[in-house]
């Protein structure tokens, strides 16, 4: 039995409404149901016909597990399962276009590390001997002097962007370049890094559109 | 109520050691009460630069394991009445004291002094961690060398931490370098460490002479580096004092000539 408890369980007007947690995984869910229907509740099941409805939160369930959780509720003589569903899907436009962008400010320094799960932009300077760790996109609203690797999780369309691009060393995917041995560029200000056939390639910032051809669609004329 | 200020910057021989005794004397010089901390155990050297050594008679340590009273480990200095300096052992090794140990005897000393200057030991290991840990504010020293400016860049990332404010000094500039792009520009570290800026500090043979002598280059007016010592120092207590121009050659070319003019 789990310290936490997943299932609750609601009176209202139709019956029993199942409320089950939807983070935590399937097999615990089952488990608990199990438990609860035939040690801790067992005064629900000596009544009359009881109609149930489960609410799976925003899990999706498969139909094979809305059976095993419609068998496990079905074996107590007295319940009626009514329903089994899950909140609706947000829809699905709106999600892919949230921000997935994660912003923190500050100055990384040398010997710190920052990482995350997901595309970052950092407003602040890279410092030599510091590294910024991402297993998506790298945005860098300052300068980037230390070592910096996007798509750290193998994504070899990541990017790495920075205001000024001055970098110990860095790395796309399982790339790693060190400047300016491999490459230079003039001035170094707005430019961005990406993989091209499994070679690192610096351009301008103004460029990366043509990489990533999300063209931005203007109402109106 | 006083306030304990450390010395620090992770690279050794930048010049901690000396910005102490310098930026110590000079607040003394200005009228200020002041007590000057060495952390670095096993390997004291403020007692040197001061001048100190033979009258040093219990050190931090004794005064942390209770062998004597922190008043009879302190040492006055030999030129102000207002000065001390409190030694650190040499005989034993950094972790023979703890952080907690140090921040009580640094909170004591600010009770009774205007200023307790800590000089920190290099490195980012125990001693950093016993120097500041009773510092209300921090001097990181640098020099215009790549490893200098990226330990100063560590050391100030765990100060961040630490939530101790800091502050920057540029040690041992050398105009003539750093006008032919050899050395690392005032402006180009300051942009990387993102910090205030203190204060900077030209080259001078008399520093090594006087630090020789157990003389802190400070009481001597005619060193430039004194004169920048005097400016951190005026900073600290909360004045403006512009930065020093560095153009030495033409400053000791117009000295020549208007000592000929007068000669």
């Amino acid at each position: 039995m789990a310290e936490k408890q997943h299932i609750m369980i609601k009176g209202v007007k139709e019956g029993l409404l199942f409320l089950l947690d939807d983070q935590c995984p399937f097999e615990d869910l089952t488990a608990e149901l199990k438990y609860k229907l035939e040690k801790t509740h067992q005064q629900l099941l000596t009544g009359p016909l009881i109609h149930i409805h489960v609410k799976l939160g925003s899990r999706t369930a498969t139909e094979e597990q809305k059976e095993q959780l419609a068998a496990i509720i079905r074996s107590q003589g007295n319940l009626m399962i009514q329903s089994i569903e899950s909140d609706p899907p947000e829809d699905a436009a709106s999600a892919s276009a949230a921000p997935k962008l994660h912003t923190i400010t500050g100055i990384v320094r040398s010997g710190q590390t920052v990482e995350h799960d997901g595309d970052l932009l950092l407003i602040g300077d890279v410092n030599p001997g510091g590294t910024v760790l991402c297993t998506g996109d790298i945005y860098i609203l300052g300068a980037l002097r230390g070592m910096a690797h996007a798509g750290s999780a193998g994504r070899s369309d990541a990017v790495i962007a920075a205001s000024l691009m001055k970098p110990t060393q860095l790395r796309i995917s399982d790339v790693v370049s060190r400047p300016p041995e491999e490459w230079m560029s003039a001035d170094a200000a707005m430019e961005f890094a990406y993989l091209d056939a499994g070679q690192m390639q610096i351009d301008k910032l103004s460029q990366l559109y043509q990489f990533r051809q999300h063209p931005i669609v203007v109402k109106g004329v | 109520m006083g306030e304990a200020i450390v010395v620090t910057s992770g690279k050794g021989g930048v010049g901690k050691t000396t910005t102490t005794a310098n930026i110590g004397t000079a607040l003394a010089l200005l009228g200020k009460k002041v007590c000057m901390v060495d952390t670095d155990i096993g390997l004291r050297n403020l007692d040197v630069v001061m001048g100190l050594e033979n009258r040093i008679i219990y050190d931090l340590v004794d005064v942390a394991e209770g062998r004597c009273r922190l008043n009879q480990a302190l040492v006055k200095d030999k030129r102000f009445e207002e000065l001390y300096m409190l030694p650190a052992a040499q005989t034993k090794d950094k972790d023979a004291i703890k952080p907690e140990q140090v921040r009580d005897i640094v909170a004591e000393l600010k009770q009774e002094h205007d200023y307790v200057m800590i000089d920190c030991p290099a490195g980012i290991e125990h001693g950093f961690r016993n120097a500041v840990a009773g510092a209300d504010r921090a001097i990181v020293v640098t020099t215009p060398e790549n490893a200098a400016v990226r330990d100063a860049d560590r050391v100030i990332g765990l100060l961040e931490q630490a939530g101790i404010p800091s502050k920057l000094v540029i040690n041992r500039i050398r105009q003539s370098m750093m006008k032919s792009g050899e050395m690392l520009d005032i402006d180009e570290i300051c942009q990387v460490l993102a910090i205030d800026l203190l204060g900077i500090v030209p080259d001078d043979e008399k520093v090594i002479s006087s630090a020789n002598n157990g003389e802190p280059t400070v009481m001597n007016p005619a060193s430039r580096a004194a004169i920048a010592y005097r400016n951190i120092a005026r900073r600290i207590l909360g004045d403006m004092v512009p930065l020093m121009v560095l153009d030495e050659k033409a400053g000791a070319f117009k000295r020549f000539r208007k000592f000929l003019g007068i000669g």
